[in-house]
């Protein structure tokens, strides 16, 4: 971007949408880890503060929309700015939907409270959010920085958390093969892996938003998939 | 993690229209104003029946471009241009050139309407006289054809006896555009058409100017960048004579391909 607008007061705006989507993003970084941690330790009200705080970020939305939009129609911005507000825009739908993914975790720590299982069985989803949570990070830095090398590498870098995902939906069968008693929680953490892996995938949007703001054209190649989860079975006795 | 090579989408603004043939074709164009370099290397081409449109900041030599096209310069001592400008088969700045048949096929429309003191027909029917001997019946439908050429002809057909000056603003830029399409000109110029019109009289002769596109090849010189964007095809930027960067509208607004281009276009110049 560089210079400013012979206009100021097109330069606040532009700010304050930026300010606005980066709160957003860590507003909804924060619901990951929450989410995951309340799984973690059954900790149910850590699960209810997920799940209130999507309103936050769904009115963090609104207001992202409201304001770009009266930035188009007062200043028709063109160019480089255009791509901007396009992109906070678009970046902003994706975080509306990893808040909508996180609290759907924060929703499933009620129904996991009664029972004890293992922690083994929940080390899988913390490593492979972990994983998605330095993902989100860095497309974030990646968009308020203006990185395209960032951004590519978060968007290359999908591809191992989806083979993460194949493998951990094979770990828990096994668990559930294991013991029937297992069978329950197994599926919430399934869903919960699913839910990650979905969060890893709006991370790569926002990485295609940031090479389109920076380049001005739209990515059409096909991220590197390594997610088997359509196909992942166990066979007894392989 | 460096390797960015990635597809882009075959995007919009990469497949507008077909490459149109060129109408008017500028080489090696250079213009001076006495001492003063006004225009430098100019190399550009119109697309018959295309709307290029012609934008950069005061001073930078849009409005000496398009006064170039049809010699408009010849009326001032110590002009001078040198290069190419072809339009078709005919060399613009060949000096043995009938100035009077030139302007008859490029034709201008100003920034201020200008219409003659005189009826609304009259301001038609004028200038087809300059080149055409035609009977009076023959003259009623060319002046018909011509006001319904600028969209004027359903607001002032009951009244052409009257004064081209008792039109409003925008009734007389488009009784203007009428009179250049009456001499059935193969390219129209427009210099600021709109600078003193309201928005309603904008949108007309916006639209006005899309529909005569079909017929003629149309360049314009405008400051307001929206206008760029929603009448033309192409898009040349200028800036301190040059031609910096001349490419699809579509292009040159969303993903300019020059710094100063985007610079311009976004307001963060000077």
């Amino acid at each position: 971007m560089g210079s400013e607008h012979t206009t100021k007061a097109f330069d606040s705006d532009l700010q304050e949408l930026t300010r606005l989507v980066a709160e957003m993003g860590g507003l909804a970084e924060r619901m990951i880890t929450d989410s995951v941690d309340a799984l973690v330790r059954r900790d149910v009200a850590l699960g209810q503060r997920v799940v209130t705080a999507d309103l936050e970020i769904d009115n963090l939305q609104r207001t992202i929309e409201e304001r770009a939009v009266l930035t188009i129609a007062r200043r028709q911005p063109m160019a480089i700015d255009l791509r901007e507000i396009v992109g906070a825009m678009r970046v902003a739908t994706d975080l509306e939907r990893i808040g909508d993914l996180a609290k759907n975790m924060g929703k499933r720590v009620a129904a996991l409270e009664s029972d004890f299982h293992p922690l083994k069985l929940i080390r899988g989803l913390e490593h492979m959010t972990d994983l998605v949570q330095s993902q989100v990070k860095s497309v974030l830095d990646a968009y308020a920085a203006h990185d395209l090398p960032a951004a590519m590498g978060v968007w290359k870098g999908d591809e191992e958390v989806d083979a993460i995902c194949t493998s951990l939906f094979r770990e828990l069968l096994t668990y559930m093969m294991e013991d029937p008693r297992n069978i329950s929680f197994c599926i919430h953490l399934m869903f919960c892996a699913k839910n990650i892996e979905r969060i890893g995938d709006h991370a790569t949007n926002i990485a295609e938003t940031v090479f389109y703001m920076i380049e001005g054209q739209q990515m059409v190649d096909k991220r590197p998939k390594g997610d088997m989860t359509a196909f992942a079975t166990t066979v007894p006795g392989n | 993690m460096n390797d960015l090579s990635v597809s882009v989408s075959a995007s919009a603004h990469s497949t507008p229209l077909p490459e149109a043939p060129a109408k008017v074709t500028a080489r090696n164009l250079n213009f001076y104003y006495g001492e003063h370099h006004a225009l430098k290397n100019i190399n550009i081409s119109l697309g018959t029946n295309r709307v290029t449109a012609f934008i950069g900041p005061s001073g930078c030599g849009k409005s000496t471009l398009l006064r170039i096209f049809n010699r408009m310069y010849d009326l001032y001592p110590g002009q001078r241009a040198t290069g190419q400008l072809m339009l078709d088969q005919t060399n613009i700045l060949d000096p043995r050139l009938d100035l009077n048949l030139l302007r008859a096929r490029v034709g201008m429309v100003f920034q201020k309407p200008t219409p003659f003191p005189m009826t609304i027909y009259e301001n038609i029917a004028f200038g087809i006289r300059l080149y055409e001997k035609i009977p009076k019946s023959e003259m009623d439908g060319r002046v018909e054809k011509a006001l319904r050429g600028g969209a004027l002809w359903n607001e002032v057909k009951d009244k052409l006896n009257a004064s081209g000056l008792s039109l409003s603003g925008g009734q007389q830029q488009r009784l203007c555009i009428a009179r250049t399409v009456a001499v059935r000109p193969e390219v129209i110029l427009f210099d600021e058409p709109c600078s003193a019109l309201d928005p309603i009289s904008t949108a007309k002769v916006e639209e006005l100017i899309h529909e005569l596109s079909e017929d003629y090849t149309i360049a314009i010189v405008t400051h307001n960048m929206q206008q760029a964007a929603r009448v033309s095809d192409k898009t040349a930027f200028m800036y301190l004579g040059e031609l910096i960067e001349f490419d699809d509208t579509s292009k040159i607004f969303t993903s300019p391909g020059d710094r100063r281009t985007q610079d311009y276009i976004t307001g963060r110049f000077g």
